[in-house]
């Protein structure tokens, strides 16, 4: 046996058992029974939810169905969280009421006025009907979009 | 002070919020199976549709004024409501859910608001923003006991932006029992109502007025004394009229000596295996209540019930009881046992409407006797771990992920569960908008 194959087989070995190791997070060995000093700082995995859901009771999520977003990355299969407890300013995307259907538009105030605008250059820019009132379902804080091609979540 | 927040038209109003275009329609929501209408709107309960009315009698007046309906849809309710809870909760931590779309909150940690103006704007800001947060509209009534907060909830107006009602003193609390029929309070039931009336007490301000110790000696004793007091501003924490009202159905107390799982077919069944399939079901579900109140079960009933409206004579129910030879709640062990007694019970031939299972002889589990000829403690500890192991499962990805096999285990092309042949009709359902990946509610 020559000395390039001990060594690969010695990496191969050490390799091998390298890998059944679990290394939990922020933890790491120390000789003789001393705890790791990192133990005190575990931090448990991150929580989508919590990032997703800042308000849960109010928090709903939609799939989007239209392109007419489609320029602010929001493309028709993904999923939209919608956050009731949130207030709608200029530039907010909101899910909106219009004619009885819930759509989901950037909100733009012009001279004052609420308009609802796709983000999607085939769509034209909707004026809300003073007298009808504009009418805001909730504010969307987050799209996940899949890129594997399949819709977000099933 | 305790507040009393009530979901208007709960079922309605949940369905309303996904789908905007019934704002202003008459609607109404069927109970299980489409049987009667549970839930109506304003507009719906102006046509003088009436609660509990049967599905079947209202369906012309229902088409002629275009009113829309649904058969109800729990999992969307039951979201809704824990949405709705969460957000009281926020107003104060001793939150007490008193049904699908009721709570008090208890304010008594809130002694610092005292004026009755106060009272109101906090009142009316719980229910500004359950309708902000959630799309509810709730009705919020305010009072010292519960019972005085179940009637401000009462007399809070229906319409209109406040729908807050504050009964602080007893000056606020008078004229109100004055305009109520005395049936019309919380824990008069109505055997009590009608002893009432025929003495002349006709309002709540004249049951108030009569001396507390004629209310212990003519009304159920502590229990009457404890309505006094409740009536008088003088909050009771042992109040809790739904353990002892006659009018409900079933008491609290007896709930806790039995299970039961029982449903009305979409359409009568007389196959064997559809009714082995449903009573394998129901026996599961039964099994799983069994286990979250951490209960065993000696007997297990079947339930088999023919047409209720037939003209022939003789009893539409029929029941099988087994009993077991240890007490438990392994779901196959309580499966086995319902299909015995269907085996017993079912008439080839015979169409059957419903069915169910009932556990009873119930009690802690793990107390179960090693019987001679039931298996070992080694059994038992297996059974344990294997139910405990498919609660886990379920509760993680979905009910009826692990199930037995007993229940049958059609599949339809997307490889969902088909709804089983003996499900309930449920023609109008919505989708489950907030549970359902495959439902959800979708924005264009």
């Amino acid at each position: 046996m020559d000395t390039a194959m001990l060594t690969s087989l010695h990496d191969f070995i050490s390799a091998s058992l390298f890998s059944t190791r679990e290394l939990p997070l922020f933890g790491c060995p120390v000789p003789a029974g001393f705890p790791s000093p990192a133990d005190d700082h575990l931090e448990g995995p991150f929580d989508l939810n919590r990032l997703l859901f800042r308000h849960p009771a109010s928090t709903f999520l939609a799939r989007v169905s239209g392109d007419s977003m489609i320029e602010a990355g929001i493309h028709p299969g993904d999923l939209v969280a919608v956050d009731r407890a949130l207030r709608a300013d200029h530039g907010s995307i909101v899910v909106a009421v219009v004619e009885g259907e819930h759509t989901i538009k950037r909100l733009q105030f012009r001279a004052g006025q609420p308009w609802l605008v796709a983000e999607n250059a085939r769509y034209a820019p909707l004026p809300i009907d003073p007298d009808v009132g504009l009418l805001v379902w909730g504010v969307v804080t987050h799209v996940i979009h899949s890129l594997a091609g399949a819709p977000a979540a099933k | 002070m305790y507040a009393l927040v009530d979901c208007n038209n709960f079922y309605v109003s949940c369905e309303r919020v996904f789908a905007p275009q019934l704002e202003g329609r008459p609607v109404v929501v069927l109970s299980n199976n489409d049987g009667c209408l549970i839930s109506r709107s304003q507009e719906a309960k102006d046509l003088g549709l009436k609660m509990g009315e049967p599905y079947h009698l209202v369906r012309p007046l229902l088409e002629q004024h275009r009113v829309q309906v649904f058969s109800s849809n729990y999992a969307l309710y039951g979201d809704m409501s824990r949405r709705v809870v969460q957000v009281m909760s926020s107003f104060t931590p001793a939150v007490e859910v008193y049904s699908i779309d009721e709570a008090f909150l208890d304010f008594s940690g809130l002694d610092w608001i005292t004026k009755k103006s106060d009272l109101l704007t906090y009142g009316q800001q719980v229910r500004n923003t359950v309708l902000n947060y959630t799309g509810i509209p709730t009705c919020v009534g305010i009072a010292p006991t519960k019972t005085l907060a179940k009637l401000a909830n009462r007399l809070a107006p229906r319409t209109g932006p406040t729908r807050t009602m504050v009964l602080a003193t007893a000056a606020d609390w008078e004229p109100a029992l004055a305009r109520v029929p005395v049936d019309t309070i919380w824990g008069v039931g109505r055997r009590y109502a009608r002893k009432l009336t025929e003495l002349g007490i006709n309002t709540g301000l004249e049951l108030a007025r009569l001396p507390e110790h004629w209310l212990r000696r003519h009304l159920g004793g502590v229990v009457g004394q404890r309505l006094w007091r409740e009536l008088h501003g003088q909050p009771c924490l042992e109040w809790n009229p739904a353990e002892w009202d006659d009018d409900q159905l079933q008491p609290n107390t007896a709930s806790r000596h039995s299970v039961t799982c029982t449903r009305s077919f979409g359409r009568p069944q007389h196959q064997e295996t559809v009714l082995a399939e449903a009573v394998a079901t129901f026996a599961t579900k039964a099994a799983e209540k069994l286990r979250r109140h951490g209960q065993a079960a000696h007997l297990v009933t079947v339930i088999l019930g023919t047409d209720r409206f037939a003209p022939a004579p003789g009893p539409k129910t029929h029941t099988a009881v087994i009993s077991l030879p240890t007490s438990t709640n392994d779901t196959g062990m309580l499966i086995k046992a319902a299909l015995q007694g269907l085996r017993h019970l079912r008439r080839a031939g015979t169409a059957y409407h419903r069915a169910g299972v009932l556990l009873t002889g119930l009690e802690p589990e793990g107390q179960a006797q090693l019987g001679l000829f039931s298996g070992s403690a080694a059994d038992q500890q297996r059974s344990q771990q294997l139910m405990k192991a498919m609660d886990g499962l379920n509760a993680r990805f979905g009910r009826q992920l692990v199930r037995s096999a007993a229940m049958g285990v059609a599949k339809n092309v997307d490889g969902l569960l088909q709804k089983p042949v003996w499900a309930g009709r449920a023609a109008h359902c919505s989708p489950r908008y907030t549970t359902g990946w495959d439902e959800l509610w979708q924005v264009r």
